[in-house]
Parts: C-alpha cells; structure tokens; sequence
C-alpha cells in the first residue's frame, strides 16, 4: 500500500504548482486552470485522508464515514459552477477590454 | 415696624427702565427713551425721599430696618437670602446715589443727544443705578457682591460706550481686568468670613465680631479679612496700587465719568470699609494700612494732577486724590467722617465733571486746556458752577468740601499728625491744580481753533446740528443738574456743622473713637480749621499768579525741575512699570507658553500628528491595493505561508 505521505507531497506540489502559476501566469484563462490544479491538490489530500483513516478505523472513534470523499463532491460542483461563472465573466472582460492580460485588468470601473 | 418701606423698589425701578429701554430702545424715538429714563430713575429718588421721610417721621426710629423676600441660597446652617438692609449709613449712600444719579440722566439727556446710540447709553445707565443700589441696600456680602460686579460690569460697558474707539475699547478692558484682581481679595476675605462664621449676613457677622478682642498684640483672621477687604475696596475705589484704570476710565462719556467715575460706584469702596467698620476697628493693623493707602494715594495722586492737561484727567487724579482722603478717614477710625467727605464729594465732584462735559460741550468736543482759555465770557453759567465746586474742593468755606475735609484732617491729626501734615500738604496741591484747572480753562483768552473742526471731535461728539463758529453755552437741560449740585456743594456741607453728620451716624458707628476728638479742645480745632483755609488760599494765590498773572512762569518752572516733572508729568511712569513687570511677562508667557507652547505644541500638535499619522499610515497601506490581481494574490500566498510556517512551528515546539 502506497503510504499517505506520499499522496499528501503530490497534493502539496499539485497546489505549489496551481499557486505558482497563479502568481507569474498573466492570461486569466490560465490563471483559471491554476485554480483548478489547487483545488485537485486539495481535493487528493482529502481523499487521500479519508482513506487513511478508513484503513486505521476511524470510524470506531467518531469519524463520519465518507465525509472526505463528500467533501471532494462538493469542492467539484462548487468549482464546476465557479468555472461556468468565471468563464462568463472573462468573457465579459474581453469584450470589454479586449485583453485577457490581468496586469491591465487593475480596475472596477472602465 | 408694621408697615413695609418697600425698599425693593428703588433698585427694581431702574432695572425696569433699563429692561424697557434695552428692548425697545432701538425703535424709540430719543423722547421715548429719555422719558422712560428719568420717569423710572426719578421713582426710584422719589421713593427714596418717601423712605426718608417715613423713616424721619417715625415716632420710634425704624433703622436699622430688614426686608426680606427670599431665601437665596441654602446650604446646611450657610443661608443667604435676597434681603435688604437698611440704616443711617445706606441712608446718605442711598440719597447720594439716587440723588446725584438721577440729576445725571438729567444732564445726560442734553450731553447725549446727539449720539447714535442714545438708548444704549440710558439703558447702562439705568442699569448701572439697579446694580448701585442692591450693592447699597444689600443685607449680606454677597448680594453686595452682586451690586460690586454689577457696577463694574456697567462701568465697563459705559468706559467702552465708544467701543470703535481703540482706546476706550482697552481702558474699559484695564478698568474690568483692574477691578478683577481687587475682587480676588474682597472674595478671598468673604471665604474667611464664612468659614469663621458661617454667615455673611451683616447683622449675623458683626454680631459675633463685637465681642472679639481687638487683634492689638499680633495679627490675626481679623486682619487678615480687613486687609483681603481692603484689596476689594482699593481696585473699586481706584488706591494705590489698583488706581491705574481710572484716569483711563475718562474715555467714557463725561455724564459716565461725572456718576460712576466720581460719584457713586469709586466710591463702593469706602462705603464697604465704613460698613465692615467692626471688623477694622478690632483689627488695628489693618486699619493702619488702609490709613497709609489712603494718605500716600492722596498726595501721590494730587501730585500727578498738576500736571495733567486733559481736563477730564485732571479731575480723574483728583478724584482718585479725594477717594484716598475718604481712606485716611477711615484708617483713623473716623468713618463717619470718610461718609461724609464721601457725600460732599459726589455733590462737588459730580458738578465738576458735568461742567467739564458742559465745557468739552461747549469747545467742540476738545479735552486739552491748553486750547481752552477766556470761556467765562462764553459759557457764564458752567463758569459760575465750576467755580462754586472747585471752592468746594478747595476746602474754602463755607463750600461743601471744607466742613469734610476738615473733620478728616482734625481727625488725621488726632491719629498721628504725619497723616495731618500729608493731607494738609494735599490739600494745597488740591487747591493749586483745581484753581489752574479753573484758569486755564475760565481765564485769560480763548486759545482753540475759532471754528471747530471734526477733528477734534475725539469723543464721538457731534455738535453737526447747527454750525456754530465759537464756545456755546449748554442747553437749559445741561444747566439745571449743574445749579441744583451746584447749591448742593454750597450748602451741602452745613449739614455737618455741630457734628450733627456724625450724630445722625451714631448709631451706625457707635465707636468709642467717634469722641475721642472732643477731648482735645475746640481751640485746636480751629486753629487746624485757620491752616486748611490758609493752604487752601495759597493754593489759589500760587495758581492765580502762576496761570493768570505770570502765564509764562510754569514753563520756565517746569524746565528747571527737569526730570523730576517728566517723570510727574508721566504719571511717575507707572502704567510703564506695570507694562514691564505684569503685562509683559503675562502676555509674553501667555504666549510663549500658554499659547505657542502647550496649545500649539502639546495640544495641536498631538491632534494633529494623530490624523496625519493615521494618513500616513493609511497612504502606505493604500498602496497595497492596486487593483492588481497577482499582487493580491501574492499577499494571499504570503499571508497563508506565514499562518502555515506558524502553525508549522507551533508543532515543531510541541
């Protein structure tokens, strides 16, 4: 069985990857996608947890089974509706603005 | 007594009069406000009079007499009430005040015709007589107090009645500022009363003053009280070393000078002096200092009125001069004779100022003798008048002024005869500067300009109306209050002929020093009566042949005395040194400290630096957000890495 620690490193350089291409991607589409890379880093810590304590008995001491495979459900759809809502937005943006660059994107009002 | 005097009229009257006038003054026509004036002044002379008569015509003597209306303040066993007391003393104050007062709203109507702000003018006035009044009939020290601050406050407004003028605009400032300091004392000394006390209640407090010992051996709380006192009466009464802001109260109107400045309010000192009589009397060293005040205030005082030029402050340093007579008397236990001087004195002094407002009427509006000169052909009545006053003020007989001033000297005398040799030597510089006054400005030939010009209108006093081209004589209503005090100061004094003023004070100052004086003899007595009358004499020969005869004389005087009469004629520099060692330095640490150090340093500054600290702080933090998503987000990810390396590191110390 392949230890915790290792799914907790690769959900580790999954979100310093997602937070990294935040900081130096300019193009928000990319931007986006970085989210999502976080929220996977995320997501695979919590199954990755939920598995483990499965496997040492956790629900004998009060642990709610499933909950972390729950958790990652809810982490999908609410980043499956925040893409259909972003995605709109920088849509919106590009209209406006004909550029998705966001160093140029620094204010509310046009 | 059965029946009431209703004494609460005679101030209340006033006071109604200044409240119509005050209100509706603005819109009444000058006729309304006069009337309005003089009714309600005269009502309170009138019942004055009544007073007098019921209380004269009593088969048993009613005085003292107490009316009560209200309790005032309460505080445990501590009451004041609104009361008002009523005895031979407050009698002659009360006849003195009302009676010269109301003669002045008289002149006044005349004097002031012209001003603009005619109904102002009356409503002070009247309102000054409401304040005298209560400060006269009051039966405590603090609704005496009142009337104190109360004239004080009129005699600042009425000092200042010509408030554009920079000048009357200060010296209406130095006169309140002045009496502040004197009040300090008065009030001081009222705290030792109650303290002791519990009461300031006249009757009350000199009932348990009477059987106190006096206080010969060492100074005691008596003293202590007589002295805080008598730093009250010298800022009112203008003494050394608060007497500085009366020549400067002379910016005032003429009728303000002749009432507040002359008559009545300077003259709330000695009346409180001669009201606390028991507790000086039994306090000897206070006494003493009060003598002293008085004598050097006398001398010092007549002294600069040589000098003067302005015919107003001339007349300023000789009241300040007769006020310290009034203190001599006092301070040797003759109160009764400082009351009396006190009454002569408003009857000869009043006429003085209101025939010099008739003169300054008459000229145009000058104050400078030395443009005065030859008026007598012009203005024959205020000549005939100020004549009759400054023979007053002499002390010739059988003028008011030589019956008081001679009891006060003979009293002098019987105290301690250097008191007697200063005020002897005063009273001939009295007679000398009253004769040079009367020459310089009756005498010899017209000096001033020989048609007016506004220029010289210094007081605000348009004679626009009719352009006449030389002196005037003042109109009837002017020369009637003129006449009337005029056979005043003639006649005035005889009262005290026999000691029968003295009597008729009795039993206010039922003192065994009132008869000390009869053992010495009259033959004395007049001997010291034939040397007041002689000094007075040469006073007038010396003024006559220096002002009249050899005119040239008192330049080539002057000259030789040098630095000497530059120094006199600088009033012996006094408001300069007061300038240099009260003024300066508080305005200078109101300033440097005060004002440029802990307002603007600590208290500014801290508010200050406080905002400008928040938006600094602010402008920094502002920068963070600059609308730039990944330096947000960059602070999100150093902001998270920091909770984590913290949490991390709480782990690693577990």
């Amino acid at each position: 069985m392949v230890p915790l620690s290792y799914y907790l490193v690769l959900g580790g350089i999954l979100f310093a990857c997602g937070v990294t291409g935040f900081l130096i991607k300019r193009n928000i589409i990319t931007i986006f996608m970085s989210i999502e890379l976080m929220l996977n880093g995320v997501n695979l810590s919590f199954v990755a947890f939920a598995a483990h304590w499965h496997a040492v008995g956790g629900e004998l001491r009060g642990l709610v089974p499933l909950s972390g495979q729950v958790f990652v459900f809810f982490v999908m759809v609410v980043a499956a509706a925040e893409a259909a809502v972003g995605l709109a937005i920088i849509i919106a943006v590009y209209r406006t603005r004909e550029t998705l660059n966001v160093d140029q994107v620094n204010l509310l009002k046009l | 007594m059965t029946s009431s005097l209703n004494l609460w009229l005679i101030p209340v009257l006033p006071l109604a009069g200044a409240a119509i006038n005050g209100f509706l003054g603005k819109r009444s026509s000058r006729t309304a406000v006069s009337t309005i004036a003089l009714v309600f002044s005269g009502a309170a002379l009138a019942w004055a009079f009544f007073v007098v008569w019921r209380v004269m015509t009593a088969v048993s003597s009613p005085l003292p007499y107490e009316e009560y209306f209200a309790h005032w303040i309460r505080s445990g066993s501590f009451t004041v009430d609104f009361a008002f007391y009523l005895d031979q003393l407050s009698l002659v104050m009360l006849l003195v005040v009302t009676g010269v007062g109301f003669l002045i709203h008289i002149y006044s109507v005349g004097y002031m015709w012209d001003d603009p702000s005619y109904y102002r003018f009356f409503t002070y006035l009247n309102l000054f007589m409401f304040f005298m009044l209560t400060l006269i009939l009051a039966n405590n020290y603090l609704l005496m107090f009142i009337g104190w601050e109360g004239v004080g406050l009129a005699s600042y407004l009425l000092i200042g009645f010509w408030f554009t003028k920079d000048s009357a605009a200060s010296a209406g400032k130095k006169a309140f500022i002045v009496n502040r300091i004197g009040d300090f004392g008065f009030l001081i000394g009222l705290f030792l009363l109650i303290q002791h006390f519990q009461s300031l209640n006249f009757t009350q407090v000199f009932a348990q003053v009477r059987p106190i010992p006096s206080e010969t051996a060492s100074a005691g709380f008596l003293t202590a009280v007589g002295l805080l006192l008598m730093v009250g009466a010298c800022g009112k009464s203008a003494q050394i070393p608060l007497y500085v802001w009366l020549p400067d109260a002379m910016e005032g109107p003429t009728p303000v000078s002749a009432l507040i400045h002359a008559a009545t309010m300077v003259t709330a000192g000695v009346y409180m002096v001669a009201r606390s009589h028991l507790i000086f009397e039994r306090a000897p060293m206070a006494l003493t200092v009060v003598a002293i005040i008085g004598t050097l205030t006398a001398l010092f005082a007549a002294t600069i009125g040589i000098t003067q030029t302005d015919i107003k402050k001339v007349l300023a340093y000789s009241t300040v001069s007769q006020l310290g007579y009034m203190f001599m008397a006092c301070g040797v236990g003759a109160f009764s004779a400082g009351i009396f001087h006190l009454m002569t004195h408003a009857f000869f002094k009043g006429l003085l100022f209101l025939g010099a407002g008739s003169v300054i009427h008459a000229v145009g509006g000058e104050q400078d003798m030395r443009k005065m000169g030859g008026l007598r052909s012009y203005i024959p009545w205020t000549t005939l008048t100020m004549g009759i006053a400054t023979l007053a003020i002499a002390g010739i007989p059988p003028f008011a002024g030589f019956w008081s001033k001679d009891e006060i000297l003979w009293r002098a005398y019987l105290a301690n005869p250097i008191y007697w040799l200063i005020g002897v030597v005063t009273a001939f510089i009295t007679s000398f500067y009253m004769f040079r006054l009367l020459f310089m400005t009756f005498a010899g030939e017209y000096r001033g300009a020989p048609t007016e010009t506004p220029g010289h209108d210094t007081h605000g006093h348009t004679h626009g109306h009719d352009g006449h081209a030389s002196p005037h004589e003042s109109p009837m209503v002017m020369l009637v209050p003129l006449m009337i005090l005029a056979v005043l100061s003639l006649l005035g004094g005889l009262v005290g002929i026999g000691d029968r003023f003295d009597h008729f004070l009795a039993p206010v100052f039922s003192s065994s020093a009132e008869t000390a004086g009869e053992a010495a003899g009259k033959g004395m007595e007049y001997l010291f009566m034939g040397i007041s009358v002689a000094v007075a004499a040469l006073g007038f020969a010396l003024a006559y042949v220096l002002y009249v005869s050899k005119p040239y004389l008192p330049q080539k005087i002057a000259a030789s005395l040098g630095s000497f009469y530059e120094t006199v004629l600088n009033k012996y520099y006094v408001d300069e040194i007061y300038a240099t060692l009260f003024v300066k330095p508080l305005v200078e640490g109101s300033t440097r400290i005060l004002w440029q150090g802990i307002d603007r340093k600590v208290i500014d500054d801290s508010i200050n630096d406080a905002a400008g600290g928040a938006r600094h702080v602010s402008d920094e933090v502002r920068q963070m957000q600059s609308g730039n998503l990944r330096s947000y987000a960059g602070w999100i990810a150093a902001g998270a890495a920091v909770v984590i390396a913290y949490m991390i590191w709480l782990g690693v110390g577990r």
